[in-house]
């Protein structure tokens, strides 16, 4: 009766609205298409039988923590964890009335970007089972893809929502760093670390980010949003002032076929009435990536040093506290995490704090200042979400900078605290590619309607071929 | 040679703010265990820290109090170190950009001012207590296992720093009881030491007089001010004695044992340990707004310093220093009277009784206090003891003022040695232990208010004849 492939959740809220459907029936039509599919797929890390609220239901990203629901971050040292308070996104999602669906999968402790590094095994991706979803927020955006959730959260801190919104098709939002509470989020990298909405569409994205989006009083680094979320309208781009930096758009390891439909994309734009100029981020995509990987392990060797055996979680027994913690953190974490924390320990030590952390922050700012001085000509900036494609699963797990480098392009922005959005713009090889939308500092509104305008123009077909 | 003590001083003082430093739980130390604790202070994943405001203002308060300057930004740093009692693996603190920096307190003494830096004062969370259970005394090594105790994890902690400007024990106690009060009479913390809401490190070296800074050891769990002043002495002398005889000193910790003063300390080396202190993302800089700041100042009570500088000429340093320091130098002034005497009774005999200062009746204590040579002693602590009390009256204990009247006291002598003419006979034959005898009519006749020294003076007087 409810085709979950197709319809959306802002067409579901219709049927809900009109009687047309019961809360419980639209959660069980998910809950049917997740025992189907989900076997394969492996999106989801549990999920939750009766559901809580009369609204359209909700999947969230197994970083969010859940009152009396699993919640692991897909780490064995956070199995069997049940937090005993809720985030306050899953709050706000309470409140909206949205039913939780169930936990969605992704790269332990959200680092990486396929979803391959969970201690509960890899998510696949709906277009393609042999490819990766993308990650960290794989499990989310392969949900949203295969029709086992209308909408989900995930959390993003170098591109973990929008690459694989792109890799899987969907509609991401990396939001406006302190715009979404991080409260009751497991950390990664406190500095970088946002929420935001996967959806099939823009609008759904906009209406989802109208309910978890504002100033919370239990996290500091949030801010009141200037304007309220508007869901976008617009058809067109007329007026708009779209930028393609150089450097985003021809960076190394760019495929022809991403390229080929990123370009068609922006040619749309330009016939729907934007200006369109070429503009230059050297230093930030150049320094961007390394930059990243100093600052968000360093803080990651310090977020995660709460896993330690003593309160929650896995304990591994020993004789003494040094051995315990030893031991725990050996077994708990995976080789991702362990690869990180030693890596951010390193830079924070003293001695090489100055040349590694240090430095990093200084660059930093430069690739601000790099961003806010192409947003003085431009609005949006434009680029692919990820050089790539869905790759094959295994493909980079030998190899880890290969995997890091799938962020390259979400990367820059991130550091510079900007609002990125993901549209699908097309394929290649079969298998979706991501058009990212870059906006200054709390302009979700205008990436929104940039993004409506370009998908409806687009006609881009959401429901994966193989499951139509 | 000349030596030349060098004294720093690190100072932890807990604030008595209703709620702990980064979250909303009560504080209460002496609650069940891990009873005030919630997901913020218990480190659950996700949680994150929102800073007290009062602890901040009280921090700028006692920094203003200290003379320092109020920078217009001031950073929390995660220092981090894994440890049972530390649940988040680092603890939010203070690096490079604390709240108050560069002042200075200027420490009365007997022959002026000793003019103490201030180098900074921060603001921190303080760690959970450990409990070490089945070994011996407590200590890690050999307990059977360690429990710990939330309910102090995350309570606000202030940490302040002196420059080493500091030349000798007596110096070094004298800071530390001034600094003491001047945190009381802010009304930001108890500071108690026996309560362990003020706990403080001390830094020892010497040189020859006018020389660099030598290797200086850091002492460790010092329970009173009188104690450290002991270890700081003896520390002072043991490392003459080093220097002296040709050796070094190592750079190394002093832990005393608090429940025995003069127990050697354990020593233990100095590890280098690397904190790899950074800003902490989770908090935003603080930005203190100059009206915050200046209003602040505006409720500064006047420095207790300054008070003992003002009594000082009265009464002497000695007596006007511990008046002030024990807070009791408002109920000295309010007591008219004989300076010395007033600050002798309220510094000794009045605060041995643990009367409330701010409740004693000046005016009638005053009464009593005049008047203190003429009543029995007994009485005279009676007094002192219901001093606080809102019926207290001199009267009372006045009325009990020994009899030292001769023309009060020789009637009733006459009656007596006429009604015992036979125990006259035998005093005047040589049995002179009687006096004692008569004395003690005399007493019961009057009651015991007579002035026993008088009363055998006369008799003696008047046996003779």
């Amino acid at each position: 009766m409810i085709d979950t492939l197709r319809v959306t959740a802002e067409e579901a809220t219709g049927l809900l609205e009109r009687s047309e459907v019961s809360a419980t029936e639209l959660h069980s039509a998910y809950r049917e298409a997740i025992a189907e599919r989900d076997p394969e797929l492996h999106a989801y890390l549990c999920t939750v039988e009766e559901p809580a609220g009369e609204g359209v239901p909700i999947a969230l990203k197994d970083v969010i923590s859940t009152k009396g629901v699993e919640t692991t971050a897909a780490s064995k040292i956070l199995s069997g964890y049940k937090p005993v308070f809720d985030s306050t996104v899953a709050a706000r999602c309470k409140v909206a009335g949205l039913p939780l669906l169930g936990k969605t999968n992704l790269d332990e402790f959200a680092m990486g970007s396929s979803t391959e590094n969970s201690a509960f095994g890899p998510t696949r991706n709906p277009w393609d089972p042999s490819r990766v979803p993308g990650g960290s927020s794989g499990g989310s955006t392969a949900a949203v893809a295969a029709g086992l959730a209308p909408w989900a959260l995930g959390s993003d801190t170098g591109g973990s929502i929008k690459q694989p919104a792109a890799l899987c098709g969907v509609v991401g939002l990396r939001p406006t760093y302190g715009t979404v509470s991080r409260y009751g989020i497991v950390a990664f990298a406190s500095s970088l670390d946002q929420v935001g909405p996967i959806a099939k569409t823009v609008r759904d994205c906009a209406l989802l980010h109208r309910i978890i989006a504002g100033r919370d009083p239990l996290d500091s680094t949030t801010v009141e949003l200037p304007d309220p979320i508007e869901v976008p309208e617009a058809e067109d781009l007329k007026g708009l002032r779209i930028g393609v930096p150089v450097e985003l758009n021809e960076a190394e390891g760019i495929e022809p076929g991403v390229s080929e439909a990123v370009n068609r994309t922006i040619e749309l734009a330009r016939s729907l009435g934007a200006e369109v100029g070429e503009c230059h981020l050297p230093r930030s995509v150049e320094f961007g990536l390394p930059c990243y990987y100093l600052i968000a392990p360093s803080e990651a060797s310090s977020n995660l040093a709460r896993y330690d055996g003593v309160r929650y979680g896995l304990r591994v027994k020993a004789d003494d506290i040094r051995s315990m913690y030893e031991s725990t953190r050996r077994e708990g974490f995976g080789d991702e995490p362990k690869r990180r924390i030693m890596l951010g320990t390193y830079a924070l030590s003293a001695g090489y704090y100055e040349a590694f952390y240090g430095q990093a922050q200084k660059v930093r700012t430069v690739i601000r200042d790099e961003h806010a001085a192409a947003f003085e000509q431009f609005d949006v900036l434009v680029s692919p979400t990820s050089p790539t494609v869905a790759f094959e699963l295994g493909a980079r797990t030998a190899d880890p900078l290969a995997m890091y480098a799938a962020d390259v392009l979400t990367i820059p922005s991130n550091m510079a605290g900007l609002p990125g959005l993901s549209i699908p713009c097309g394929l290649s090889d079969d298998l979706p590619v991501g058009f990212q939308l870059i906006g200054r500092q709390f302009s979700e509104n205008l990436l929104f309607r940039a993004g409506h305008a370009l998908e409806r123009a687009l006609g881009f077909d959401y429901v994966p071929e193989r499951l139509r | 040679m000349n030596w030349e003590p060098v004294i720093g001083l690190e100072i932890h003082i807990h604030l008595k703010t209703k709620t702990k430093m980064f979250c909303r739980c009560p504080v209460a130390y002496f609650e069940g265990p891990n009873t005030q604790t919630c997901p913020v202070c218990l480190a659950h994943p996700g949680a994150l820290p929102v800073p007290n405001r009062k602890a901040v203002e009280w921090t700028i308060l006692l920094g203003l109090a200290l003379g320092c300057q109020v920078p217009e930004r001031a950073i929390f740093h995660r220092k981090n170190y894994f440890y049972p009692d530390n649940p988040k693996g680092y603890q939010i603190s203070q690096y490079d950009e604390p709240l108050c920096v560069d002042g200075r307190l200027a420490v009365p003494g007997a022959d002026g001012d000793t003019v103490v830096g201030i180098e900074r004062a921060h603001l921190e969370e303080d760690a959970a207590k450990t409990i070490h259970v089945g070994g011996a005394e407590g200590r890690i090594h050999g307990a059977d296992r360690s429990l710990i105790d939330f309910n102090r994890a995350g309570t606000p902690l202030v940490e302040i720093v002196t420059a080493p400007d500091i030349r000798s024990a007596d110096e070094a106690r004298r800071f530390l009881q001034l600094l003491r009060q001047t945190v009381v009479e802010l009304g930001i913390s108890d500071a108690e030491m026996e309560k362990g809401s003020l706990r403080f490190d001390v830094n020892v070296s010497v040189r020859p007089e006018g020389e660099e800074f030598r290797t200086r050891t850091e002492l460790k769990n010092m329970n009173s001010f009188a104690f450290a002043a002991r270890g700081i002495e003896r520390e002072i002398e043991r490392q003459i004695g080093i220097y002296e005889s040709g050796g070094t000193v190592d750079q190394e910790t002093l832990h005393f044992d608090p429940s025995r003063v003069d127990a050697p300390p354990l020593r233990s080396k100095e590890e280098a340990q690397d904190y790899r202190y950074f800003p902490e993302p989770d908090l935003v800089p603080l930005e203190p707004d100059r009206e915050l700041v200046e209003r602040l100042r505006g409720e500064l009570p006047e420095s207790p310093a300054t008070r003992i500088r003002r009594l000082q000429g009265e009464i002497g340093f000695s007596l006007a220093e511990g008046l002030v320091t024990s807070g009791r130098d408002e109920l000295y002034s309010r007591i008219p009277g004989e300076r010395a005497a007033v600050a002798n009774v309220v510094m000794n005999e009045l605060a041995a009784t643990g009367v409330d200062p701010a409740s004693v009746n000046a005016d009638e204590l005053a009464k009593v206090i005049e008047r203190r040579t003429e009543i029995p002693r007994a009485a005279f602590t009676d007094a002192l003891a219901a001093s606080g009390s809102p019926d207290f009256s001199a009267e009372r204990y006045l009325a009990e003022a020994a009899i030292v009247d001769a023309s009060e006291l020789d009637p009733v002598i006459d009656r007596i040695l006429s009604e015992n003419s036979s125990q006259v006979e035998a005093f005047r034959g040589g049995k002179e232990g009687l006096l004692g005898f008569f004395v003690g009519q005399v007493m019961k006749e009057t009651g015991g208010k007579a002035n026993p020294k008088v009363v055998s003076d006369r008799l003696r007087e008047k046996l003779k004849t």
